[in-house]
């Protein structure tokens, strides 16, 4: 099975595309709409601005035919941006619309604590995970984000807190999605990229 | 449950070499950076910080080469920096693999430097380095490898720099620096509480002890060192088994 990285522009690409490969597993970066289209697995990665992530999306065409995959049943997973940009919105670009998969929107961590939330923090379950499988109940994951779905709803597998309670994995059918970087995690983000892996085969 | 310490190592380079020395002083070959690299990954550090300390222009090529076969070795994030004068800059040090950019000089020189990085990777990709010197009853932000005072005040500056896009500040005391006799407390508090952005305390380092003080009284959200960890004076594993006992929330490694 071959992983279809979206590279927009702005993503970390390389550093996903390191990650899958010390796990041995394929990988093909693309900005076309076709590639998407036909593809087995999509990852898309993302840092940095929401409206840098939702402009690229849409300048690229890559707005439908990745909605359209995703609708039909592809494997998706977001990480970071990738999480954000399934809901409706985002205050961080209040403007923009979302992929508007996902119900609710992206809010602003609360002040009060040190934003951006950045390093390492631990999920809390709220029901059985298939990307936390295998994966020990106090394991850290590397968080660099200002914002946040704090939404709780039906499709929030984890959350992690940090001024507020938020999603920091996502499952819904065949969409999954974390907050966290799990490409720049350790032993514990390779495990979740390996579930990945093992669900979308 | 809640936000880890982080403890990181930094490399500082010259080349495709580590080296050290005391305020830039007596520079000294400490190792490989990709087999240091390695060697931190796996030992539990948090995230890894790369300066090309002299940042010629001509030996540019060889750092970002250095950048990208330390990132290939690396599952936790990289920020470099050392010479980053404008965006073009930036990019190429992130093109190469870091995860985090650091400013330090051109900033003072040009804040606006913060906001153009800011605007294109983020706030969280933005790492504002500041070197401060006690001056009287406040402290002085020092450029150019801490040897130039820049007039400025360095609380005001941190508040400003964080306006300006910056989403960490990495925080060298210059009268620490190289001296082993412990971080910085006072000055690291200081910067902590008069910004919103998490704080990386540099500086001093020797003893377990060092460490625990930085996050208990200093309010520090990360400690970087470099010289204690190249020559094994401190490993990071028992380091951070020592913050844990001691109360410290840490990321023990497997």
């Amino acid at each position: 099975m071959k992983v279809t990285i979206l590279d927009y522009g702005a993503g970390n690409v390389p550093s996903v595309e390191r990650a899958l490969q010390r796990m041995g597993a394929e990988s093909l970066r693309t900005s076309s709409p076709d590639c998407i289209s036909g593809a087995q697995a999509l990852l898309l990665p993302g840092v940095g601005h929401y409206a840098a992530l939702v402009r690229a999306l849409d300048e690229k065409n890559l707005r439908a035919p990745l909605v359209g995959a995703i609708r039909s049943g592809v494997p998706f997973l977001g990480i970071c941006l990738g999480l954000q940009v399934l809901f409706k919105s985002s205050e961080e670009a209040s403007q923009l619309q979302g992929l508007n998969l996902l119900p609710g929107i992206v809010n602003a961590l609360p002040p009060g604590v040190k934003l951006p939330h950045m390093g390492w923090n631990q999920v809390k379950k709220k029901r059985e995970s298939s990307l936390l499988a295998g994966i020990d109940a106090g394991a850290y994951f590397y968080f660099a984000h200002s914002y946040a779905a704090l939404d709780s709803n039906g499709a929030t597998a984890a959350t992690c807190s940090h001024g507020a309670e938020f999603a920091a994995v996502i499952e819904q059918q065949n969409i999954y999605a974390v907050q966290f970087h799990p490409e720049k995690s350790g032993d514990s983000g390779a495990r979740v990229l390996q579930n990945f892996l093992r669900l979308a085969a | 449950m809640s936000l880890a310490h982080r403890i990181i190592p930094c490399l500082d380079t010259d080349g495709d070499r580590v080296v050290k020395g005391v305020n830039f002083v007596g520079l000294r070959d400490a190792g490989d950076p990709v087999a240091l690299a390695a060697r931190y990954n796996a030992e539990g550090a948090d995230e890894l910080v790369v300066l090309d300390i002299a940042a010629s222009r001509d030996r540019r090529p060889t750092f970002l080469e250095t950048i990208r076969r330390v990132a290939a070795e690396l599952a936790i994030p990289l920020t470099a920096g050392g010479g980053i004068r404008t965006l073009e800059d930036g990019r190429a040090v992130v093109r190469a693999g870091a995860d985090k950019v650091t400013v330090n000089t051109a900033a003072v020189e040009r804040p606006a430097l913060i906001s153009e990085l800011s605007r294109e990777f983020g706030a969280q990709a933005v790492v504002l380095a500041i070197d401060a010197k006690r001056s009287g009853d406040h402290w002085d932000v020092m450029v150019r490898g801490g040897r130039e005072s820049a007039s400025r005040d360095a609380l005001e500056w941190a508040r400003l720099a964080v306006a300006a896009g910056a989403g960490e500040i990495l925080l060298t005391s210059v009268d620490r620096d190289g001296t082993q006799s412990g971080f910085d407390v006072a000055l690291t508090a200081a910067i902590s509480r008069a910004v919103t952005v998490p704080v990386i305390a540099s500086g001093g380092a020797k003893l377990p002890e060092h460490f625990v003080e930085i996050f208990q009284q200093g309010a520090a959200d990360a400690a970087l060192a470099a010289s204690i960890f190249h020559d094994e004076v401190q490993s990071i594993r028992t380091l951070k088994e020592f913050l844990a006992a001691s109360g410290v929330e840490v990321r023990l490694p497997c």
